[in-house]
């Protein structure tokens, strides 16, 4: 087997470590329905987390009176990026086209590196197993880390 | 020189003090094999690790778990001196084992996961930063041995 790295390249290449079987996709549609109605939960708690845990991401947000866990600016920024999300969700079959404009925003404007991508999707990942520990199963898991670096790939596409 | 908080400490302690080695280990590993393929690279004689249901089910896969979460225990033991614990099994996991480092966060990722779910609630922001931290740290004292 040959090993292809976590950095998907900036091309529209079919990378195997982040293209999504149907398997995979059925399996994050069926696991995201349990987030119905929880998102703003949820969606705080990671940031919080992201904030917290790797704290080189609070250089993101110098522009907020608030960067505590569950503070006003985290909650709303987390229910911002669980939006977000659930719409990635309904553009399963097409990442790159549908997140077009999120990447131009975050490639032009606000200029996250990329990297930071994987970290807040770790979170939401630890999130979602302690809201969810008997549905958040290994292959629950492995289908949505694959789905978010996917995310994070067709959020990179527009960055050079 | 690792400078630990008190509540730092205390976090860590208390989380290895409420888990179950065995089942967190299992868990961890299994979820380890099963979310990052690759790892199975060095476990060639661990016999059936063809898929999910296989590693879940595997003697070899859960006995392993709760080697490594007794090799964790050393250093919760003992946390000023992590480096000087591990040493040799850097060396071990360099030299003869062969493992990319880069692995090592992967498991970790996989622990903290597993963790999060056993706590729920309890592992708060503030516990996962310290939680984090301690996997740092013993990341890099296994990293320390490799040239």
């Amino acid at each position: 087997i040959i090993f292809l790295g976590m950095k998907c390249p900036n091309s529209t290449a079919n990378n195997k470590m982040t293209s999504l079987s149907a398997k995979d996709k059925d399996t994050v549609k069926a696991f995201w329905a349990n987030v119905a109605g929880k998102e703003e939960q949820i969606g705080c708690d990671a940031v919080s987390r992201m904030l917290t845990v790797y704290p080189q991401t609070k250089t993101y947000f110098s522009h907020w009176k608030d960067l505590r866990p569950g503070s006003a600016p985290v909650r709303k920024h987390g229910a911002t990026v669980m939006t977000a999300v659930t719409d990635a969700v309904s553009k399963i079959d097409d990442l790159t086209g549908g997140l077009l404009s999120l990447s131009e925003l975050h490639a032009f404007t606000l200029r996250v590196d990329p990297a930071n991508f994987k970290v807040l999707a770790h979170n939401l990942l630890v999130v979602l197993a302690t809201v969810f520990p008997n549905d958040f199963t290994p292959e629950v898991h492995v289908a949505m880390d694959k789905f978010l670096a996917a995310v994070a790939c067709a959020l990179s596409e527009k960055y050079r | 020189m690792v400078v630990w908080t008190d509540f730092e400490r205390t976090a860590i302690q208390d989380i290895f003090s409420k888990i179950d080695y065995a089942v967190v280990g299992q868990a961890a590993f299994s979820r380890c094999l099963i979310v990052y393929p690759w790892t199975k690279r060095y476990f060639g004689g661990f016999g059936n690790l063809y898929n999910a249901a296989a590693i879940t089910s595997n003697p070899r896969v859960a006995s392993h778990g709760k080697v490594i979460m007794e090799a964790l225990e050393k250093a919760v033991k003992d946390m000023d001196n992590i480096k000087a614990t591990y040493a040799e099994l850097s060396a071990l996991h360099s030299e003869k084992l062969q493992v990319d480092p880069d692995n090592f966060m992967l498991l970790g990722h996989c622990l903290t996961i597993v963790v999060a779910s056993q706590l729920g609630k309890a592992f708060t922001p503030e516990v996962h930063a310290a939680f984090q931290k301690f996997l740092a740290v013993v990341v890099s004292s296994l990293r320390k041995q490799y040239y």
